[in-house]
Formats: structure tokens, sequence, C-alpha cells
């Protein structure tokens, strides 16, 4: 029992974590999908989570908080679009570039607005996402086994975490049930044939990346107000990266994203966990070792050594009508 | 709506154009400066009071440079071959380690002359070879570059921290760095070109690898423009199929250009180790590799362009510390800003203003861009 209730303790952790991994990664997914790199999910997320962080401090609201967060996100995103769709500029740059304008800026105007450091005000009560009991939660808690499940695991979870799983089912409907999904498809393997057919292939990804905005926001403002209670400088620490290395990982296809990100927020969760504790059989772990696993694990699949990872064909390609 | 680049004059493509993005970016920097509530121009004076103001100023703004120049220089490399190493922040940490163990095993035997000529070696072995596991899946197995030059930097900050703390840290100490290098392993100052010149100069970080930088600035330009290898890499830049065709080995010259583009960005780890701190401490790159990309960008990954565009940032980053002390607002990561509104227009928005500034070539002179004088565009 008690190995039980370690194990839901770092199951419950290992969604809090993957949570903004998550998204993040269904971020990217629908502009890699449309043929748009972005590897300015981090700076994406980093701008939302300040914005998120501000916005409901001085607004008291969480709800408002969001709202900010994914303006700020989705303007960001649309620079990028500027960048890589309209003047046809290096994707990789223009999401390099992103990534520094939010790391910068979201210190600067944190430490000018606020005077704390870089951080934003601690927000409490409404200003907050709180977690949320699940019905009947309280009640069968005490039931063995579906009891922690259900009343740890599943319950007690602010909304955004439930938004973001429910995003993995929806992201899969839009993109391959509906008309939309299947085009975005499309303009990221054959952008020409999609010009061929009389649909804008601009218009097309900069949709794509604005649904990248939104949930970027969305997952920044995870971070700042609904895990943590405030933007802290930096606070992202490379999840945007690990996002887009889940990305790959799973094959730019949603439902093995979830998994993913899943598995690399259970690493995290489990090397904050056993921080220093011997391993069976393998024995003591250094935290480092943890830490780098799923950038070891994306390089090694990226290698083709475990499957292949195939990128939409188009992707990193800005489209030239005609020359 | 997608009319060709006519030709525009070399002075406009190298000289005004990049200027134009340049201080399109500034500007923008200038806003946010405004939005903090401070003065754009009264910042500016200061920081360029901060960089150039006086020897002591001027050396440590050519301190900062030298990293700047060594990891321009490996972006650019990369970048003649068509590939963009993002990974110089990772491959300069990790080439910490080829001039800790030089420096930590000769510095109480041998003379610094004959511990640099080692570190330097060990320096760029050590780069090389964290650049030749990207450059050889990229190479072999067709992985993207980028993306795992980026999981690379993560995976060397992961060692480094590891090494720091567990391994490398003697047992006395607190803190996760090495032990201080002994004289044996500390280059000479450039104090005295400042004294020769009249300036005086208390105490500067400013040292021998300095020069470094310029000699190895000029063999990329021997590299890039004067040798076969230099051309082959070119080619495979601006067309692989034409490569292929003209018979040079694709994964050949990516694995030599990646490996001389991590050697590049390895030696900048000379700088502050055995130049400045003289020791190795955690985080010593401190973004230093992530510059080389604005700063390749700037200065069109040619030499020439790259050392001023070095320079530049070198001054936001000593300015800009000096900046800080008057205006406590704009902390040193006005910097950062800089360098992604720079990146941003110089690299991913070079093109912006070419289509005006070509339509007012036209116009004013059509015979520069060999359009002719009836015909209008599209020529």
């Amino acid at each position: 029992m008690e190995f039980f209730n370690v194990l839901i303790q770092l199951l419950d952790a290992t969604i809090r974590v993957s949570v903004p991994l998550l998204l993040a990664c269904l971020a990217g997914l629908y502009s890699e999908r449309a043929g748009v790199f972005d590897i300015g999910l981090e700076g994406k997320m980093l701008a939302g989570a300040f914005a998120g962080a501000a916005f409901a401090a001085v607004t008291g609201s969480a709800w408002l908080g969001l709202g900010c967060a994914i303006t700020v996100s989705v303007l960001m995103a649309l620079v990028h679009g500027f960048a890589s769709i309209t003047h046809r500029g290096n994707q990789i740059v223009s999401g390099v570039a992103i990534n520094f304008i939010a790391a910068g800026s979201t210190i600067i105007l944190g430490q000018a607005w606020f005077r704390q450091g870089g951080r934003t005000p601690a927000l409490s009560g409404p200003a907050r996402f709180e977690a949320i009991t699940l019905p009947g939660a309280d009640a069968i808690r005490d039931v063995p086994i579906l009891g922690p499940i259900y009343s740890v695991l599943i319950s007690g979870d602010s909304i955004l975490v439930y938004i973001a799983f429910a995003m993995v089912p929806f992201t899969w409907w839009v993109l391959f049930r509906t008309r939309f999904g299947l085009r975005l498809r499309a303009v990221g393997e054959n952008p020409a044939a999609v010009d061929t057919a009389g649909i804008s292939v601009a218009w097309l990804r900069y949709r794509a990346v604005i649904c990248t905005g939104v949930l970027t926001g969305i997952a920044g403002a995870y971070l700042s107000v609904a895990q943590n209670a405030g933007f802290v400088k930096d606070m992202t620490a490379g999840k945007g990266f690990i996002a887009l290395a889940a990305l790959i990982f799973a094959k730019w296809r949603p439902v093995p994203a979830m998994f993913a990100c899943l598995l690399f927020g259970f690493l995290e969760a489990a090397s904050i966990r056993f921080q220093g504790q011997a391993w069976p059989l393998i024995g003591k772990v250094p935290v480092q070792f943890m830490q780098a696993l799923p950038y070891v694990l994306t390089v090694v699949l990226l290698a083709g050594f475990v499957g292949k990872a195939i990128p939409p064909r188009a992707g990193g390609v800005p489209y030239v009508k005609e020359r | 709506m997608s009319v060709p680049y006519a030709k525009l004059p070399r002075w406009v493509d190298y000289g005004l154009i990049p200027l134009i993005n340049l201080i399109v970016a500034f500007v923008v920097a200038g806003f946010v400066v405004l939005l903090v509530g401070e003065n754009p121009l009264r910042a500016a004076g200061i920081l360029f009071e901060g960089a150039f103001g006086s020897g002591q100023n001027i050396a440590y703004t050519l301190f900062y440079a030298t990293n700047f120049i060594f990891t321009g220089l490996a972006v650019a490399v990369a970048f003649h071959c068509g590939l963009f190493n993002i990974g110089g922040e990772g491959q300069a940490y990790i080439a910490g380690l080829g001039v800790s163990v030089v420096a930590l095993s000769f510095d109480s035997v041998l003379p610094w002359w004959l511990t640099f000529p080692l570190a330097i070696l060990g320096a760029a072995a050590v780069g090389a070879l964290w650049a030749l596991i990207p450059a050889y899946l990229q190479a072999k197995r067709g992985s993207h570059i980028v993306i795992t030059t980026i999981m690379f930097n993560f995976i060397a900050a992961s060692i480094m921290v590891y090494l720091l703390v567990d391994v490398l840290k003697p047992l006395a100490q607190q803190a996760p760095q090495t032990r201080d290098f002994l004289e044996g392993a500390q280059l000479p100052k450039l104090n005295g070109i400042f004294e020769a010149l009249g300036m005086s100069v208390r105490s500067s970080p400013l040292n021998i690898s300095f020069l470094l930088a310029l000699v190895m600035a000029y063999l990329v330009w021997l590299l890039i423009w004067r040798t076969k290898l230099g051309y082959e890499m070119r080619t495979m830049g601006h067309s692989s199929k034409a490569a292929r065709y003209a018979g040079i080995g694709e994964a050949r010259i990516i694995v030599i250009t990646m490996m001389i583009s991590g050697a590049l960005a390895g030696m900048m780890a000379l700088n502050p180790l055995m130049g400045d701190q003289h020791r190795m401490a955690l985080d010593f790159v401190a973004g230093a590799g992530f510059v080389g990309i604005a700063v390749a960008l700037m200065g069109r990954s040619h030499p020439a362009g790259i050392i001023p565009a070095a320079i530049l940032f070198g001054m936001l980053y000593q300015g800009g510390a000096e900046l800080s002390f008057e205006m406590p607002n704009i902390s040193r990561d006005m910097i950062v800003i800089i360098q992604g509104l720079v990146i941003l227009f110089a690299g991913a928005l070079e093109h912006m203003f070419r289509p005006a500034i070509q339509t007012l070539f036209a116009t004013l002179s059509p015979s520069t861009v060999g359009v002719p004088v009836a015909g209008g565009k599209g020529a």
C-alpha cells in the first residue's frame, strides 16, 4: 500500500508537470503540420506566462490573465508568421529571435512594472486557477485503489489541466476529421497542391500559427497562474524544447504526443521525487542524467535507431507561388 | 507578388540593407526602453560612454567581443554550408572540459606559452567532437541538425553540471567549480597596448585570446574564399544538388564543416577560463553561443562583418553593465532583447525592406539595378 501511495503521488506529479509540455507540444503540432517549423514555443510560452501572471495580478482575475496570456502569445506567433510566411524568412532564425525577445522582455518589463526582481506579485484567490474537486471525490477517498486514483489523480487539478487533456482528442478531431485539418495537413506536405485547389497557403498557415499561439498562451498561463502563484523569471526553463522533442518523439501525431509528454513528465517527476535516492538494480542515478534523458531519447529517435520520425515534407520551406 | 530579387549594388546589399535592419532593431529596442519609463537617447549615450569612454571600458568591450568573434565565426562557417549550428553554446560549454583538463594537468609544469597551444587544441578538439555527433546524424541518418544541436546544448549543460558538482570540484570547496588554475595556465593580458596608446587600464580581463580570435577570423576568410574545401562548402550551401552533381561528398562536407564550426565555438572557452576567471565554473558561456547567431547574421557570415558585429555586442555587454548602474530599470537582460531583435530584423526579416529599396533604386537610377528604363520591374 505504501508503494501504491507513492505511485499515485508520482503519477499525480507527472500529470502536473506534463500539462505545459502537452499544451506546448500540441501547439507545435498545428504549426509544424502546416509546414511552419517553430522553435519559438519556449519564448511564446514564457511571454504567455508573464502576461498571464501580470494581468491576473493587476485585475485579480485568473480568466482575464489567461486571456491576456493568449493574446500576447498569439501576437508573438503572428510575428513568427509575418517573418516566415509573409517575408519567407528563415523559420529557425525567426523562432530563435522570438525566444530571445521573450526571455529579455519578460525580465525587463517585470522588473520595471513590479520591482520584485523580475517576479510578478504573488497571486491568490480568484486571481489564480484553483484546484477543482470533482463530484464525489471526497466520498470515495477511502475506497481502496479506486479511491486514491479518482480523488488524488483525477480530481483536484485546475481547470487548465482538464482543458489540456481535452485538447488531445479535440486536436485529433480537428486535424483528421475536419476540412480545415485536412487542408492544414496538406499545406504542410504539398502547399502547391493546396494552392492549385484555390486555397490560400498563407492564410492557412497563418491560422495554424494562431492556433499555436493560443495553445502556448494557455501553457504559459498554466505555469504562472495555475501551477505556480505568479511569474518567476525564466520559468519555462527549457520546457518549450522538451515539448519540441516530444513532438518529434510522437512523430507529429496528437495522441502519441500526449504519451510522449506524459513520459517526459514522468521522467521529470521521478527525478524530483527520487533525487539522491538509490534505485533498485542500477544504484544511484545522478539527477542530471534524468534531466538529460528526454533530449537523449529524442536524438536517438531522430537518428532513426528506434523507429523513424519523418517531419511534414514542406516543413521549414517558405512557399513561393511562382517565379 | 514574388518578383525575383533584382541585383542591387554591392554596397547596398552588404552595407545599406544590414544597416537599415540594424537601425530598425535598435529603434524597436528604444521603444522597450520607453516602455520601462526611461529616455532611450540618454540610455544609448550612457551605453556608448560605458563601452568606449575609457581605455578600461574599451578593454572590457573587446574582452566580450572576443567570445562573440569565436561563436560568430562558428555559426558563420556552418551557414556557408547551409547548416544552422545552434549548438555553439553547448560546444563552447563542453569545450571548457578540454581547456580545463589541459590547464589542470600542465599549469604547474609548463609556462603559459606552452599550455596555451595545448589548450587551444584541447578546446578545439572537444568542441569539434561535440559537433561531430549531430553532424554525423545529419549526414548519415538525416536527422535535422537544428533539433539535434539544441538537444546537445541541454545534454552538454547536464553533463557539465554533473561533472562540476560531482567530479571536478575539489573536496574542500563548496562552489561547483574547478580549483584555480596556476600561473602556467593564465594568459597574459593586453593592457600594455592601451598603456602604449596613452590610456590607463587599471585591470581588465582582455587577454591574448583576442588576438587568437582575430587570427581565426583571418583563417576562416582564407578557408571559405581561398581553399577548395571552402569552395565545396559554399557550393553545398547554395545547392546541395549542384554539389552532388559536382561530385562533392555531401556527408564528408557536412561533417568537416560542423567540426570546424564546433572547434571555433569551443575555442571561445579559452577566453573566460584561461584569460579571466582562471577556473571553470558553472555556466561560464553565459549565452555567448547564442549571441554568435546574431553576430553571424549581422556580419553576413563574413569575418569582416563578424568582427564589427562582435564588437557591437561587446559594447552592448560592457555598456549594458554600466547602464544598469545608472538606470536600474534596464538590467543586462536588455541585451537579450536587442539580441533577439537583431536576429529578427537582420535574420528572419532581412528581406523586409528590400522590395522598397529596390523600387527606390529602380526609380532613382535604373541602370544600377539592371532594369531597362522603360521596362519597369520584373525583368
